[in-house]
């Protein structure tokens, strides 16, 4: 084995000592490790060769070979979000560095620290259409928090450092560095910088005080709050301050996708997922308040529908740490700027002093909605429905396990059905709804977390995009359990072909492999369930077996999300499930949420707009 | 406040920005992908070395102005951001206007550059260049009477803005 012979030549090494002469690629190491890195995802070429030539002196920085960059950018971004640290990825220059990109423009979306060092041809080579040239700082302008091309080794040091900082600081984001690889190869004295002087970069960390002071006084004065938890609660660490406001001033607290995990869905003042795919008493909520309270969330267009109608009758608090986020896309009468953590503490202290505030008939009222109307429930059915696997995913695991999602219909029957019950256990590509996130995210995120059950819940579709990763899972023995939910199409865009566009089906119907069999062939271990009575078991028993397990969930192939608010309208607008209440079955959440399906109405908000079901 | 053809308000904002590679390409990127609208664009050293001046006249409403600003800030070399009102600044653009001409209509294109306070700076056969200076209006009615003489090429700056009196847009330096 080619590891084994390095071995020889590489003397695993403490650090170089600072005011030594090293190479480029030394001294790019050598400040990653300064900066915490002990894992790094990558994939070598010609261009960062360099660095890959010194990258075995450094065994305490794991390399973990991926075999696609994406893979790299999104495993990193997983390892980000499940621990709070800045993920590291690595990529040569040209194809290797624009295989990045999607992976970069998903942690920009979703605020991620994300840290891509990509290689570049040699200085002298800039701009003379190189093999695999590309202006990669400029094409990742727009999607970074920042980026750099590095052209001196001298200032290799000081532009890492600023780059980790940029990216946890502040609102967090992805950052690139580009080193040229005769960079790599320079030498130069190594000095890692005790000071960072970034005149342009100033995060306001901590909220006005006349600010929070206006906001307990809405919050005092209002019949009908909500607060809206969104990303930057686990961002900042905010889940007991985001709790004891809940508590303290007797709030509803309804979350966004990335907001779901900020508080246990068994708390009394938790109603879970709001917006397009919410549940219709989050959403009423929402729609009823008298004073919103957004807090590290960005008033999304898949959580607010149209802008101008969005929670009508409502006081608006925004909370965020980035002022461009302020009246961006939905007005707002109390602007408080600064991390989430800190202004909540102040906001919890002023409240507590001015004796809190309750507002029972209100949390009454939505606690009464949530028994009357249909909330989201799994139908009855003899057949293997998607609800009912990530109902039991949820059972299975008590909603403790980390379920990453990709995107489409089963990232949303995620949302729906999976009790959360710890802290930062969802991760999804939110902002931009990236496909083929899931996987390598889980790898990520299990290798941050290792000892937690980590599941990637991914779609036959999205799964596709991204699987060959399966071999760094095979090859590294990362412990992450798929669960594909498999219904043969590219489901989400089936459901709108028919809801929006005419039933009309063009290009949504895929022949699959047989995924248990190309697991297998990868060296994991592959599985398949067909039957509603095997699900459970099946679970278990992936669960049971210590590495890679890829389970194919083959599922009604028509089911749709519901409620759904198509995009651009109001929670009024809201279309419930069909049929829904003929039957209910006795699953976990339903049984969590303590409700009687007896109770249940059937009314729908509106009954021209009936969704269908499988045929 | 002037008020541009699409019927939103004009407004000068003057952006101090560290003089970085990409930097201003942050700074347009900004305003292509957010969908900014960009009425001229004048961009400068300054007095304080590694530091450039960027003058942009944008239309744009408050909500968009408001946007604007804070996403510029939001570009990491961008050490301030103000947005020069309008009844306090001065104003001045540049043009260079070759006019064709011939020695019966030379003397009147040079006298209508007098009344402008504009100046000829290059005289050939069947042309000259006038170069004037001022607010947009006066340029604009500068090359409108010009045009009956046949307009070969204009170049103008964009706008260039100052705040009147002592206080300035760069005082964010005096505070370090």
């Amino acid at each position: 084995m080619a590891v084994a012979q390095l071995d020889e030549f590489v003397q695993p090494h403490h650090r170089r000592a600072e005011g030594t002469r090293l190479s480029g690629s030394h001294i790019i190491c050598e400040t990653l490790l300064r900066e915490g890195v002990d894992l790094v995802f990558g994939l070598p070429g010609g261009a960062i060769l360099p660095l890959y030539h010194v990258l075995p002196e450094y065994p305490q920085l794991r390399h973990v070979l991926v075999r696609h960059e994406q893979g790299a950018a999104h495993a990193a971004d997983g390892y980000a979000r499940a621990t709070g640290r800045p993920g590291v990825c690595i990529a040569t220059s040209g194809p290797g560095a624009t295989n990045l990109v999607t992976g970069i423009a998903t942690a920009m979306l979703d605020s991620v620290p994300l840290v891509a060092i990509t290689g570049n041809v040699a200085t002298h080579m800039i701009g003379k259409d190189a093999f695999q040239e590309t202006d990669i700082t400029g094409v990742t302008l727009p999607i970074t928090k920042h980026n750099w091309l590095v052209m001196r080794p001298e200032d290799i040091a000081p532009t890492i450092k600023e780059a980790f900082h940029l990216a946890t600081t502040g609102r967090p984001g992805p950052v690139l560095i580009d080193f040229p690889k005769d960079v790599q190869q320079q030498l130069a004295v190594f000095e890692y910088p005790k000071v960072l002087h970034m005149r342009g970069y100033k995060p306001t960390l901590f909220g006005n005080i006349r600010q929070i002071r206006q906001a307990v006084k809405a919050i005092q004065e209002a019949k009908n709050p909500v607060i809206l938890a969104g990303h930057g609660i686990s961002i900042s660490d905010a889940y007991d301050e985001l709790q004891e406001l809940a508590e303290t001033g007797d709030i509803p607290v309804v979350q966004t996708l990335l907001g779901l995990s900020t508080l246990p869905v068994s708390h009394p003042l938790c109603f879970g997922f709001f917006g397009m795919h919410g549940s219709v008493y989050a959403n009423r909520a929402v729609h009823q308040a008298d004073l919103v309270i957004g807090i590290g969330m960005r008033f999304d267009d898949r959580a607010c529908g149209k802008f101008s109608a969005f929670a009508p009758k409502a006081k608006m608090i925004h909370i965020d740490i980035d002022p461009a986020e302020i009246g961006k896309n939905v007005r707002c009468d109390i602007p408080v700027v600064g991390d989430a953590k800190n202004v909540l503490m102040v906001l919890n202290k002023e409240l507590k002093a001015q004796g809190g505030a309750r507002h029972t008939e209100w949390v009454d009222s939505i606690h009464l909605w949530k028994r009357e109307r249909p909330g989201i429930k799994v139908r009855h059915s003899e057949k293997l429905l998607p609800q009912f696997v990530l109902n039991k995913l949820s059972e299975v695991t008590k909603g403790e396990a980390i379920i990453v999602c990709d995107v489409g219909q089963h990232q949303m029957w995620a949302a729906q059905h999976i009790a959360y019950h710890n802290r930062n256990t969802h991760i999804s590509s939110g902002g931009l709804g990236t496909m083929g996130f899931g996987f390598p995210a889980a790898i990520g995120a299990k290798m941050g977390r290792p000892d937690e059950t980590v599941w990637a819940v991914v779609g036959d579709g999205g799964f596709q995009m991204t699987l060959q990763e399966l071999a760094t899972a095979v090859q590294e023995n990362i412990d992450v359990k798929v669960a594909i939910i498999n219904n043969g199409y590219l489901g989400m865009v089936r459901q709108w072909q028919e809801l929006f566009h005419d039933n009309r089906y063009s290009s949504v119907a895929m022949s699959n492999p047989d995924f248990a069999k190309l697991a297998e062939a990868y060296g994991a271990k592959g599985m398949r369930c067909v039957h509603k009575a095997d699900v459970e078991k099946t679970i278990r028993e992936a669960m049971a077996h210590n590495g890679p397990v890829v389970v194919d969930f083959v599922v009604e192939a028509e089911e749709n999300v519901y409620p759904i608010i198509p995009a651009g309208t109001t929670a009024a607008d809201l279309i419930e499930e069909p049929d829904l209440l003929e039957q209910v079955e006795e699953t976990h959440i339903n049984l969590l949420e303590g409700e009687s399906p007896a109770l249940a109405t059937g009314s729908r908000s509106n009954g021209s707009k009936q969704g269908k079901r499988g045929r | 406040m002037a008020v541009s053809a699409n019927g939103l308000e004009r407004h000068t904002i003057v952006a101090l920005l560290e003089d970085e590679p990409g930097a201003l390409n942050r700074v347009v990127s900004l305003f292509r992908a957010r969908g900014f609208n960009i009425a001229s664009m004048t961009v400068g050293p300054t007095e304080t070395a590694n530091l450039s001046r960027l003058t942009l006249v944008v239309d744009a409403d408050e909500s968009v102005l408001e946007q604007i600003t804070k996403q510029l800030y939001k570009v990491i070399e961008v050490l301030k951001v103000t947005d020069l009102s309008e009844d306090k600044v001065v104003a001045r653009e540049l043009a260079l206007i070759k006019v064709s001409c011939n020695s019966q209509t030379r003397a009147e294109v040079m006298q209508m550059a007098d009344i402008y306070r504009a100046r000829i700076v290059d005289v050939a056969i069947d042309s000259v260049i006038v170069e004037c200076t001022g607010e947009e209006d006066k340029i604009d009615s500068l090359i409108s009477l010009l045009r009956r003489f046949g307009i070969k090429e204009i170049s103008r700056t964009g706008r260039v803005a100052m705040l009147r009196g002592a206080s300035g847009a760069t005082r964010v330096l005096d505070d370090e």
